[in-house]
């Protein structure tokens, strides 16, 4: 009699350490697999719909300021540690991972205007209303002992912003002009006039370092070269922009906020026309800030909401807002690319987190290997209308959802009009101006 | 009269004012006051009306008058004489400076200009990292591993006098001190390289220290090892290789090569003189004792002959007694190395019984053969008689037994439990393998092999010597049959063993072949399967539902389907318009056709020419709200839109490595760290169109006297 035993080869299905991965028996033929694309639409699907109910942003609250919170410093040596300077002019040192406030010093009377840690950690400065510049100990000071300012120097005129040299003991400051000082001295380098304006704000170019922008109240943005005697050229705009920031990995982008609810990128080489028109906001853009990647960039707006924008995207991929939180005054993203930190009109800084749905802190392997491939599922269905439908999705408030909605019709208007006036009138006499060239006056050489 | 000449007197001076008056009068009526000359006290041949005047007024001064004098003058260059002569022809007026504005203007334009082209700089740099798959940040991360000793001890320094003594010493001779061992012309070298190339040699460098360090430890291991045998073999290919080089000094340089005859004839000379190798001493006296029953004793004692035979040598023979030594002592090696083999893998068919994933021994054998095939023929030819010979030894030794008949390998397997046995058994295949195998190429060394087996005596090899070539081919003959007869069970082992070699084939797994599937399936499929239980099962199946005729409701409702998708004719004639109606009337032919509209036939249907597939041209609403309707941005036309997404990402229908390759994030960033922004020193923006550019362009100004921190 014939006895037929069941018998396998154990190379086919034991490992041979306990370290490796199991074997998994599997025929990769497409032709075993006809609906690999409805299962992994189905997972996309699923992903979608899951990151929006893990969305959940707001991490913390800091509060403790006695006047709305006007401007905020990154630590840049120290992830934990932020700077906050409100109206009163008192100035908060934060522990982030405690929420707590480690240090207030009653730095200036009157405004905060700005503030920056020194490219070391050691130190930082800030500006107030009281045409002061001060520069403070990283260290609070000891048991009993007053807290002074390391340096002070006094100017003529009011300072409404400050930057410092990425690399260098060099500060800029502006105001009635822009100056660059010297760490040593108590008198500026050199100060670039063009005209008679105020500045807002000023920035130095993180990676090409003797590069500067300024904006300015006649509606202009202001290029500088730490080593010429000349400002380099000047933009001017519709309306006024308020603050600019640089990418931190590409080194001629800038992005400056704008009154006009919009945000734009340049290219410094091109200030004719802007790389990028960054629109969804529905008030005054007030402040922004690249994330360490160059990759996107957050604005705080007078509208009480952030919104995150790709740098090259004309729409916001995020909008962050509370029901308690009014205009968002200043704004930073962590040097770390995970969080945001927005301070606002009443007296509160807020931690959230820079992707929505992002777990925190450490992932398993397999966990990263999940996320990794749901996130790619996303992207390959994107366009597909129902993953798209939910992946857009974001709650507004009633009056920031009805004033978009006002503008929205408002543009279309504005759009109509010069269409009709431009059938109505000889061919070429009404140009068509694109929405990039529309907020561009002049270029200043 | 007196009076009237008062009167007059007195009248004339009257008159006299009065001109005078006039005077004064017309002359104020000029308008002008008459200036007064001054004074001069120069003298001048020509007086103006109005100040200073001298001579040659109204001249202008030209350039010419002043040249005039350089010429006559020796110390002024001939150079600045052309220059002016020059300046003095051209009549040109020089423009009057820009005013302030302009030159700001033109001062800005210049810098801007200069600042966006240093700028540009980062352009290649942008465009990578836009293209990147994957960018990892921070950018400048430091590569972890050991650190180089000088950065972890910073501030050390030579304290004791030996030490301070040896460090003078070492820089006297400018002898690298530090870790990275390079000389001051090395440092040097390094700096004029760019960072790339700098990074390449210093890898370089690495690895020759590796390397170094590498042979060092081999060196002194082997120095270490006492096994006689191994230093017996390491000498002989030491020899072999002198030998080599002696072949081609005798080419290359005679001189050289006479050196080293000399060098050997003393060696020999000192052989034949010393009583070394002649088996005199107290331990050869000992073995002669042993010798009796120890085969071992005799064996060694008969080394010690041969070595003896072999330096005493004559040394036109040498080359030939190197080749016989060598083949004795790999003879000898042979067995331990084969029992070594048998124990690692007892039998290939039990995969139970090897423990590591490790080369069946006779695989081994299997590639060596492969390998020996392709490469040095000399060396298989060797190893082949050796081989041989053993397996002649063996065969005797078999025979003399009379134990074991010659088995085919299948049944050998079944039947042998004993570890003796079996290694006998794995020993027999692989040598037969090397046999069948030395026939194949060894013919132009069989002459050797003789005088190997029946070397006894010193005088045995003497005579070798002399008549190698007149006992040719006797002892090989019988050594053959039982190698040629063992072959045929060789081969299919050994092709087993190649199977299993290549791992998992799809075509011996899967003994059947693949079906394609089509995804709409059809009702009556027919498989032709033969074997007998399914048959049963059809049956069975058959029977259950003998009632149901599948195929044709299948028919039927494909039907159906074309029938339903044909255009209807639309029939609106009504009775009695224009015409008489009533019951039993009916509307005239005309009328019918003229109120009968027809459409245009629908277009062929998909199905048409597949006669078991229904397809459904409806559009699905439901399926529909979840289809893209346009074409989204990046893509340039639906077939590749469609071909991303038809590809599928997933670890069921990718293999893991396909998986991690394709959901790679674009960005990675680490836990905790800060990213700093990018720099021109970072690493990440070496990319080859830069370089060249990134020393020129680097302006350095206003840098210099900035503090450090003071706090």
């Amino acid at each position: 009699m014939k006895v037929k035993l069941l018998s396998r080869n154990p190379d086919d299905y034991v490992r041979e350490t306990k370290l490796d991965i199991q074997r998994v028996p599997r025929n990769y033929d497409p032709t075993l697999h006809p609906f690999e694309v409805s299962r992994e639409y189905t997972r996309a699907l699923n992903a979608t719909k899951l990151e929006r109910v893990f969305a959940k942003p707001f991490l913390a609250s800091l509060d403790g300021h006695r006047d709305g919170v006007n401007c905020m410093a990154k630590h840049t040596k120290s992830l934990s540690t932020l700077f906050s300077g409100s109206c009163d002019g008192e100035v908060k040192v934060w522990d982030l991972t405690k929420h707590e406030c480690v240090r207030t010093l009653q730095a200036h009377e009157g405004f905060v205007r700005g503030m920056v840690v020194r490219y070391c950690g050691t130190s930082f400065f800030t500006v107030g209303d009281d045409k002061t510049i001060k520069q403070w100990k990283m260290e609070a000071p000891g048991y009993g002992e007053e807290e002074e300012p390391l340096n002070t120097i006094l100017g003529k005129t009011v300072f409404t912003g400050l930057d410092h040299h990425q690399k260098e003991g060099v500060f800029a400051t502006c105001g009635q002009q822009v100056d660059i000082w010297d760490e040593q001295r108590s008198s500026p380098v050199r100060s670039f006039t063009w005209g008679v304006d105020s500045f807002s704000s000023v920035r130095f170019n993180p990676v090409e370092t003797e590069l500067l922008a300024s904006c300015a109240s006649d509606r202009s943005i202001v290029l500088y070269d730490m080593r010429e005697s000349a400002p380099l050229k000047k933009v001017i705009m519709t309306m006024r922009s308020n603050t600019l920031c640089w990418n931190p990995m590409e080194a001629y982008y800038f992005t400056c906020s704008n009154e006009d609810y919009n945000l734009y990128t340049y290219d410094m080489r091109h200030l004719d026309r802007p790389i990028t028109v960054h629109m969804d906001h529905v008030s005054a853009v007030l402040d922004l800030d690249y994330s360490p990647t160059g990759k996107e960039f957050v604005s705080a707006s007078f509208d009480k909401t952030i919104r995150i924008f790709p740098k090259d995207g004309g729409h916001s991929r995020e909008v962050y807002h509370t029901k308690r939180m009014q205009h968002v005054i200043c704004i930073k993203w962590s040097a770390d690319n995970k969080y945001i930190l927005s301070g606002s009109d009443e007296m509160n800084i807020r931690l959230w987190k820079a992707n929505a749905a992002e777990k925190l802190g450490v992932l398993s392997p397999r966990e990263r290997e999940a996320t990794n491939y749901s996130q790619k599922l996303k992207e390959k269905f994107q366009h597909h209308p129902q993953i798209r439908r939910i992946a857009h999705h974001r709650h507004l408030p009633k009056n920031i959802y009805h004033q978009t909605k006002e503008l929205r019709i408002m543009k279309e208007a504005r759009r109509r009009k010069e269409r009709n006036v431009r059938k109505h009138s000889r061919p070429g006499a009404v140009p068509v101006v694109s929405e990039k060239e529309k907020h561009i006056v002049t270029v200043l050489k | 009269e007196e009076t009237s000449q008062g009167y007059e007197e007195e009248e004339d001076g009257r008159d006299e004012r009065k001109r005078q008056k006039l005077l004064e009068a017309i002359s104020s009526l000029g308008g002008k006051r008459k200036k007064k000359l001054g004074e001069r006290s120069e003298a001048a041949v020509q007086m103006s009306e109005f100040t200073v005047n001298a001579e040659g007024e109204g001249d202008k001064v030209d350039l010419s008058d002043l040249i005039r004098t350089m010429d006559k003058n020796p110390t002024v260059p001939a150079k600045t004489k052309k220059q002016l002569k020059t300046l003095q022809q051209s009549s040109k007026t020089v423009e009057c400076p820009l005013s302030k504005q302009e030159t700001e203007r033109i001062q800005r334009d210049v810098a801007f200009q200069k600042a966006a082209s240093e700028v540009s700089w980062w352009k290649g740099v942008i465009k990578q990292n836009q293209r990147a798959e994957q960018l990892v940040f921070p950018l400048n991360q430091e590569p972890s591993g050991p650190k180089p000793m000088e950065r972890v001890v910073n501030g050390w320094k030579a304290q004791t006098p030996l030490e301070q003594e040896i460090f003078a010493l070492l820089s006297v001779n400018k002898q690298p001190i530090n870790d990275p061992i390079l000389t001051p012309a090395e440092e040097a070298s390094l700096r004029a390289m760019s960072l790339e190339d700098a990074k390449i040699r210093r890898a370089e460098l690495q690895k020759a220290r590796a390397l170094q360090s590498y042979y060092e430890a081999k060196a002194r291991r082997e120095r270490k090892i006492k096994s006689k045998k191994y230093h017996k073999v390491q000498n002989k290919a030491k020899r072999k290789e002198f030998l080599k080089q002696f072949d081609e000094m005798v080419k290359t340089d005679p001189a050289a090569a006479l050196e080293e005859l000399n060098k050997m004839e003393l060696a020999r000379m000192q052989e034949r003189m010393s009583l070394k190798h002649q088996n005199s001493g107290k331990w050869a006296k000992s073995k002669a004792i042993m010798a009796k029953y120890d085969e071992g004793a005799r064996k060694a004692m008969q080394q010690q002959l041969e070595v003896n035979k072999d330096l005493t040598q004559k040394l036109v023979t040498s080359q030939n007694n190197e080749e016989e030594e060598e083949d004795k002592a790999a003879g000898a090696e042979l067995m331990p190395d084969f029992v070594n083999d048998a124990v690692q893998g007892l039998d290939s068919s039990n995969p139970w019984m090897r423990c590591k994933l490790s080369v069946d021994p006779t695989e081994m054998s299997a590639e060596e053969e492969e390998e020996e095939e392709e490469e040095a023929v000399k060396e298989t030819e060797e190893e082949a008689l050796l081989r041989e010979f053993n397996s002649k030894r063996k065969h005797r030794q078999v025979q003399e037994a009379d134990i074991e008949p010659v088995i085919s390998e299948d049944k050998e397997e079944q039947e042998l439990s004993e570890f003796t046995s079996l290694l006998r058994g794995l020993a027999d295949a692989r040598r037969d393998a090397e046999a069948e195998h030395a026939e194949a190429t060894a013919d132009t060394s069989a002459q050797l092999e003789e005088g190997l087996t029946r070397i006894r005596t010193l005088e045995d090899v003497e005579l070798l010597s002399q008549e190698d070539s007149a006992a040719d081919k006797e002892p090989v003959q019988p050594s053959l049959p039982p190698a040629t007869k063992n072959l045929p069970p060789a081969a299919p082992v050994r092709e087993k063993n190649r199977k299993r070699k290549r791992g998992i084939e799809l075509k011996q797994v899967l003994t059947k072949e693949t079906k394609v599937i089509h995804v709409p399936l059809t009702p009556a499929v027919e498989d032709a399967e033969d074997s007998d239980e399914k048959l049963d099962q059809r049956g069975l199946i058959k029977e259950a539902f003998a009632g149901d005729d599948v195929i044709s409701d299948f028919l039927k409702d494909k039907r159906k389907q074309e029938d339903m998708g044909k255009p209807k004719v639309v029939d609106l004639t009504l009775p009695g318009w224009g015409e008489w109606g009533g019951t039993g009337l009916k509307p005239s032919r005309n009328k019918r056709r003229r109120f009968r509209i027809k459409t245009a036939p629908p277009l062929p249907r998909k199905d048409n020419h597949l006669p078991s597939v229904i397809i459904s041209e409806k559009r699905n609403s439901s399926i529909s709200l979840h289809q893209v309707n346009t074409l989204p941005f990046p893509f340039e036309n639906h077939a590749q839109f469609e071909s991303t997404i038809r590809s599928p990402m997933g670890r069921t229908w990718n293999t893991e490595r396909t998986v991690r390759k394709i959901t790679k994030p674009k960005v990675v960033t680490q836990l905790g760290a800060i990213i700093e922004p990018m720099a021109r020193d970072s690493p990440s923006c070496f990319s080859p169109q830069n370089e060249n550019k990134e020393h020129s362009k680097r302006r350095h100004r206003g840098e210099g006297g900035v503090g450090d921190c003071k706090t």
